[in-house]
């Protein structure tokens, strides 16, 4: 006879070993669809590119990932810094983080707006936000460009208003890109900030009010305080995307004003260099989890307790 | 400080005159508050009376300046802050909820007011030190707010609307979310505290009781408006109107008949269903003729034996004990209820008994005239 102790253990046994083989599909799926290609990546970072794109398995080479950031001259092999992919990896952060920015500043009114609504209009808002996510991203870029193009809708307007004499050229400059990344990006700010803005008690504000608080100080030191959650979570999913855009600066930033997202393609491109565009590829990833990691360590600080 | 005893003319705190205010438009428009004139002593525990949908907490708001008058003036020392925001008005609020901030700990919800008048550090540091001490919460100070339990929750609250000394402090039923003995405590704690800071406590609740424990004066109010204010005891002895004794405490009302009119007089004689006649109080600017309804609190009457006389006579239909006190149903002559409390004390039954036939003896300066 098993004690009851032997028995209890055989089942707690038996208890961990169904729930590994019950997730077991699940694991293998994102195992192999997931964080195998990182790892195939990862591989191809260290090998020697080959001739027509593809690389020469089997031979080591750190080529890919000296390319990054480091160029050897032709002629003397001096080692100098690759200015043309530094500009890049600026370009694209700068863009990112005022992108953030911008959606924050837009995207704060706009939760405000929608949840200090009666409740049964605040759903009716909320769909409205969500619209533009039924047409494809492509389809959107090219509409912005017919916003912003020199004989566009705004430089119309601003012509026929006597505001401006000549058009504004908008496409082809960072300022284009910024233009597209804040519109196709700003519902994905407005949303998580309405989410926790929804939440907030406005019986707190009136207090904030009461004690000598002006509108100013409420908003710095009462909402923004408790609404920061969303804030941080609509600041992730607005900087990611952003950092690794290709359709939008493709399509308004033109050939010239390239981000990461299009100079990791034109390596698996035209570029013919694998090695070097995977290397490109983990130093995005590497840039994104740093931020994260920034993120986070900011809300555990501060938002302890009500996160 | 103490009070000065005997003084009749004390300083007005805060004075409504004519409030109206309308909330809505149109069809669904709400009159919360009916030309409502009120006003509050220096120094003053003043409390807002009246179930809910009254108005009290809309007074209380636009006292606090979260919502603005439809009509009318709002005097803080005399001069108008109806329309001022309520960060520019020195008057602050103990919420029903608390609204403590759940982003701040103790110590920093209580030194918010001050830090935004922009006081120099060492004196906030000094004044939460100060506040926490008063709510006896000395050791909580760096605690979360979802780290204190109810009753803390409503110390902080007090001491941070404390905290910038303000003229005024509002109350919005700030002891309705406690439990009896919590709530008890607070009572005498809230008397305490407006004892020792001096400053002029507007209290809001729907509970009488707490109403006149802790009242300086009390106003009485139902559907927007003012119905009587004065002291606990002239609202619970003498009062005017047939909702304010009927919403404070049980009351004995009585029909009778008053014969010769004498005008302006503070009392009448009343002749009661049966012929006896009563000395009634009337309420002040009255002049009382015809028919008129008489209140008698039921602990201000004795029973007697038939044969031992009294101004009316009935039937006991039911005695009912309640641990300090019996209480007597009386079915009068008349056909009328009459209730009777007497204190049980050591050593006394009830002397009277279902089914007896009895008197009942309204005592000297009981019964008071009503309005209606």
């Amino acid at each position: 006879m098993a004690t009851a102790r032997e028995v209890s253990d055989r089942a707690a046994r038996r208890d961990v070993r169904d729930r590994w083989l019950l997730s077991a599909p699940a694991l293998i799926v994102i195992f192999f669809a997931a964080i195998g290609p990182l790892f195939v990546m990862l591989a191809y970072s260290f090998m020697a590119k080959g001739d027509y794109g593809d690389v020469k398995f089997g031979q080591f080479s750190l080529d890919g990932w000296f390319s990054v950031f480091l160029q050897r001259d032709i002629f003397d092999d001096t080692i100098t810094l690759a200015d043309a992919h530094l500009s890049i990896f600026w370009r694209s952060v700068r863009l990112s983080v005022i992108t953030t920015v911008l959606t924050i500043a837009l995207g704060f009114p706009t939760a405000y707006f929608i949840a200090t609504r009666p409740r049964h209009t605040r759903e009716i808002w909320v769909f409205l936000v969500t619209i533009p996510f039924w047409t494809n991203l492509l389809i959107r870029t090219f509409a912005m460009q017919e916003v912003i193009r020199n004989e566009g809708i705004l430089n119309t307007l601003l012509i026929r208003l006597g505001i401006i004499a000549q058009p504004l050229q908008i496409m082809y400059t960072d300022a284009a890109i910024l233009f597209g990344m804040v519109y196709v990006y700003l519902p994905l700010m407005v949303l998580p900030l309405y989410a926790s803005m929804e939440k907030l008690d406005f019986r707190l504000v009136e207090a904030g009010y009461d004690l000598y608080a002006g509108r100013l100080q409420v908003l710095r030191r009462v909402i923004f305080p408790l609404v920061k959650p969303g804030v941080i979570a609509g600041s992730i999913l607005v900087f990611i995307p952003s950092l690794g855009a290709y359709v939008i600066p493709r399509v308004l930033g033109g050939g010239k004003n390239m981000m990461l997202g299009n100079l990791i393609e034109m390596q698996f491109g035209a570029g013919r260099n694998w090695p070097l565009g995977a290397a490109i590829s983990i130093t995005l990833m590497a840039i994104v989890m740093v931020a994260l990691l920034f993120y986070v360590r900011n809300t555990a600080r501060s938002g302890a307790g009500h996160g | 400080m103490p009070k000065p005893e005997g003084v009749q003319e004390k300083r007005i705190a805060v004075e409504a005159r004519g409030i109206t205010k309308i909330f809505g438009a149109g069809e669904n428009a709400l009159r919360a508050l009916d030309n409502v004139s009120v006003s509050i002593r220096q120094n003053e525990f003043f409390t807002l009376l009246g179930p809910s949908g009254c108005g009290k907490t809309t007074l209380l708001r636009l006292i606090a300046g979260f919502e603005y008058p439809s009509e009318g003036a709002i005097l803080l020392d005399g001069t108008d802050i109806a329309t001022l925001p309520p960060f520019k008005r020195p008057v602050n609020t103990v919420f029903q909820s608390y609204a403590l901030f759940p982003h701040l700990t103790v110590a920093q919800n209580i030194a918010f007011g001050l830090e935004m008048l922009g006081k120099p550090r060492a004196e906030i540091n000094a004044r939460v030190a100060q506040m926490l001490k008063l709510v006896q919460m000395e050791e909580l100070g760096q605690r979360r707010t979802d780290q204190i339990s109810g009753g803390q929750a409503q110390r902080v609250a007090l001491a941070r609307a404390l905290a910038p000394s303000p003229k005024v402090l509002l109350l919005d039923e700030p002891l309705s979310a406690l439990d009896y003995k919590l709530r008890k405590e607070m009572q005498i704690e809230l008397k305490r505290m407006q004892h020792e800071t001096g400053i002029t406590f507007i209290f809001v609740t729907h509970d009488q009781e707490e109403a006149l424990t802790m009242s300086d004066r009390i106003a009485v109010m139902s559907k927007g408006k003012i119905l009587q204010i004065g002291g606990p005891r002239d609202i619970y002895e003498r009062p005017s109107d047939r909702f304010v004794a009927n919403f404070i405490g049980e009351t004995n009302f009585i029909d009778a008949e008053i014969d010769g009119a004498t005008g302006g007089a503070a009392a009448v004689i009343a002749r009661l269903p049966g012929g006896a006649q009563i000395a009634a109080g009337v309420p002040d600017g009255m002049v009382p003729r015809g028919r008129v309804a008489i209140v008698v609190r039921p602990e201000h009457a004795v029973l007697a034996r038939p044969d031992e006389g009294g101004q009316l006579r009935g039937t006991v239909e039911n005695v009912v004990y309640s641990g300090t006190d019996t209480h007597f149903h009386v079915r009068l002559d008349g056909g009328n209820p009459f209730v009777v409390r007497s204190q049980n004390r050591r050593g006394t039954e009830a002397a009277f008994a279902a089914g007896d036939p009895v008197a009942v003896r309204i005592q000297d300066g009981a019964a008071q005239v009503l309005r209606d």
